[in-house]
């Protein structure tokens, strides 16, 4: 098993006619993703790669019974795709478009909430590089070839990041249940601690490594988790200790603004609920090797 | 990104906002003319820089009459201003803003952000008003009063109200500083700002409410739908590196150290930076070229680093996802090609034909140290920036 994605998912790219979505379609094609469908307004009864193209994603949902989108549309635009996806039925989006507004992704959460908890879509990113089950299906932009099949669970902000514990990882012989990105914008869907909670109950998945970075309190709140409901060590890295106060670290989440949102307050706050701490960004594969090694 | 306070002023000002009477110049005469335009008997005289503490700075002087205010303004024109936001380089002072004094019964903080926690606008205020938030926090912090608001129907009266009460506002002046609130929400909102503060806010002793400093910052990526709030940008006010990286499109934070890295994404970039201080050197900067890497992008980087005085080594590490390396190593060579570094440099590349893309580097007869993995490239940038330095003091003793 693996948590949010698997072989039979129906995918749906939602901007799948721009450069950007055509791309990244055809990769996760060769990937062995089930990509049902994609949407693009004005373009529907087209086809990319072989795949329909819808104009709204209620038709496409209804044609297809597409269950989880893939988001590549451009900035000024996303917010209102993902609320679509939302309204449309999707039980889950990951949206890869770095720039969005912050406020539109206010209003995205905002609208989100109207619908019951059972019914809610679940939202990953934006500004993230998706979702990979190694071996079963591709939801994203990551490389997929540094990913071996296994048990570990990442779950990280940074792409390149996120693909560097994962060759170290893969060096060691180590592979992965899933790999989930949650991006680098100071409003996103799914948390550090949603994503935890997923790999907690999944059967499949033996430890976990959060990656994280200087900024919001997300590392705090998982940390709360780690401490009352998991049961799997958890490996964590925190990028940014030689970050300073007050300068946005490329992401537009990646910024000390307030106590507590330092990579080294947020490192003690993890090594307190009993993570274990990668000493560098070298060391990540090392340290989940030993870790895992120890609780087996 | 950040205005000018005489900026925020006059956007606040349209939302409702009460502000002192002032007026901009950009010389010392002109700030002489701004204090008999606005009139009264007693001027303030303040720095226009993109940094808080200005007053500590002496950014910030009263003035009696207007051959006071000329002078002032003179002392402050072209001035560098450091205060404990700025670092040592400091801001230097192009536009001065002149306002008539008013007389302050009391001084309020009021500032409006983008809280992570609730992912919604949140409304601070202290009735400790002059001081900074940290510092309230720190000395003062049950006068601090928050309000969350519900994005969907935006601020309500009583939330206003409810702040103002809290703050032990007189009933005759509650109106005016719910007024005041929601002026800086709509603002907040309207403009797709991430930060609006006014601090202070004070009741003058007639009892009117006024907004004697204020700040605003803008989310970057709204700014395509806010051409007037892009107009403010004032380049003077950064890092030149900064800009030209901006107008550029790669995302660079200059820093103190000498180490310039070139890296693609942000989270291995800020990673890369650690790995730098933690073998024992110190990063130049911060640089995203974004998770594309292309030749371009790498060629303007290159440039970008160089640019930096401080810069004694470089830094390559790139993790080629969707791209491949070997088109990534022909992007190194033509941007070395085109601007010969004379500093060691350390090239480190990863992922997709990682092999070609090393074959490439070594065959190009460049002077380029390669490291396979991230702690490699990093001990190899630090030994051969130490080498190099004995190197040149050797130099610098010979002769």
């Amino acid at each position: 098993m693996s948590i949010l994605v698997d072989r039979t998912t129906p995918v749906m790219v939602q901007g799948i006619t721009g450069k950007i979505g055509n791309f990244h379609t055809a990769e996760m094609l060769k990937y062995g993703t089930n990509i049902v469908c994609g949407v693009t307004p004005g373009k529907g009864g087209s086809t990319v790669h072989g795949v329909p193209v819808f104009d709204t994603v209620k038709e496409a949902t209804a044609k297809t019974g597409a269950e989880t989108s893939v988001m590549f549309v451009p900035p000024p635009f996303a917010a209102d795709s993902i609320m679509e996806a939302a309204d449309g039925g999707l039980k889950l989006c990951v949206a890869i478009t770095d720039g969005i507004p912050a406020q539109d992704m206010i209003r995205v959460k905002r609208y989100m909430r109207r619908y019951r908890e059972a019914n809610r879509m679940r939202l990953i990113g934006p500004n993230c590089a998706g979702i990979i089950s190694p071996g079963k299906a591709l939801i994203g932009i990551m490389p997929d070839h540094i990913y071996k099949t296994g048990s570990v669970g990442i779950v990280g902000r940074s792409g390149t990041l996120g693909y560097e514990a994962a060759s170290q990882m893969s060096d060691l012989g180590i592979g992965v249940s899933t790999s989930v990105g949650i991006g680098g914008d100071p409003v996103n869907g799914s948390s550090f601690r949603d994503i935890l909670e997923l790999f907690e109950q999944d059967p499949e998945t033996s430890a976990v490594v959060m990656i994280g970075e200087i900024g919001g309190p997300q590392e705090a709140e998982a940390a709360e988790f780690v401490r009352d409901h998991m049961t799997k060590p958890v490996i964590a890295y925190v990028a940014g200790l030689s970050a300073p106060k007050g300068r946005r670290m490329g992401h537009a989440g990646a910024i000390i603004s307030a106590f507590g949102e330092s990579a080294s307050e947020k490192v003690e706050i993890l090594r307190e609920v009993g993570a274990v701490i990668a000493p560098t960004p070298a060391a990540i594969g090392e340290t989940v090797r030993d870790a895992v090694a120890t609780a087996a | 990104m950040d205005i000018h306070e005489y900026q925020a002023k006059e956007i606040l000002s349209g939302f409702g906002v009460p502000v002192p009477r002032g007026g901009l110049a950009y010389s010392p005469e002109q700030a002489a003319y701004r204090a008999r335009e606005i009139g009264g008997s007693q001027w303030v005289v303040k720095a226009q820089v993109h940094t808080g503490g200005r007053g500590k700075a002496g950014g910030v002087k009263f003035c009696n009459d207007d051959h006071e205010v000329h002078d002032a303004a003179s002392e402050l024109f072209g001035k560098r201003l450091v205060t404990h936001q700025t670092g040592p380089e400091g801001k230097v002072v192009y536009r001065v803003f002149v306002e008539g004094t008013v007389p302050i019964e009391r001084e309020l903080y009021l500032g409006l952000v983008l809280d992570r926690k609730t992912e919604r606008i949140m409304v601070v205020a202290s009735a400790a008003g002059g001081m900074e938030i940290e510092e309230i926090a720190e000395t003062e912090p049950d006068t601090i009063i928050r309000s969350v608001i519900e994005p969907a129907v935006g601020i309500q009266a009583f939330q206003a109200r409810e702040i103002a009460f809290g703050l032990g506002i007189e009933p005759a002046q509650v109106q005016q500083v719910a007024e005041t609130i929601i002026g800086c929400y709509r603002a907040f909102r309207d403009l797709d700002a991430t930060m609006v503060e006014i601090n202070p806010l004070v009741i003058t002793s007639e009892g009117s409410v006024m907004a004697l400093d204020a700040k605003m910052n803008f989310d970057d990526n709204a700014m395509f739908r806010r051409p007037n709030i892009s107009e403010l940008r004032d380049k003077s006010q950064e890092d030149p590196r900064e800009s030209q990286a901006a107008d550029r499109g790669l995302s660079y934070v200059g820093l103190d150290g000498n180490i310039g890295c070139i890296v693609n994404g942000a989270g291995l970039a800020m990673a890369t930076m650690d790995m730098i201080k933690q073998s024992g050197g110190e990063p130049a900067n911060f640089l995203d070229i974004g998770g594309g890497a292309t030749p371009e992008r790498v060629a303007k980087a290159f440039r970008l680093v160089m640019s930096d005085k401080n810069v004694e080594a470089i830094l390559v590490n790139i993790f080629a996802g969707i791209n491949r390396c070997d088109w990534v190593a022909e992007g190194v060579i033509k941007a070395l090609e085109e601007n010969p570094v004379n500093v060691p440099l350390v090239v480190r590349l990863a992922g997709t034909n990682v092999e070609e893309g090393r074959k490439i580097l070594a065959q190009s007869g460049l002077p380029i140290i390669r490291a396979a993995t991230l702690s490699e490239a990093a001990e190899r940038i630090v030994a051969a920036w130490q080498n190099d330095l004995k190197h040149n003091v050797k130099l610098v003793n010979a002769t």
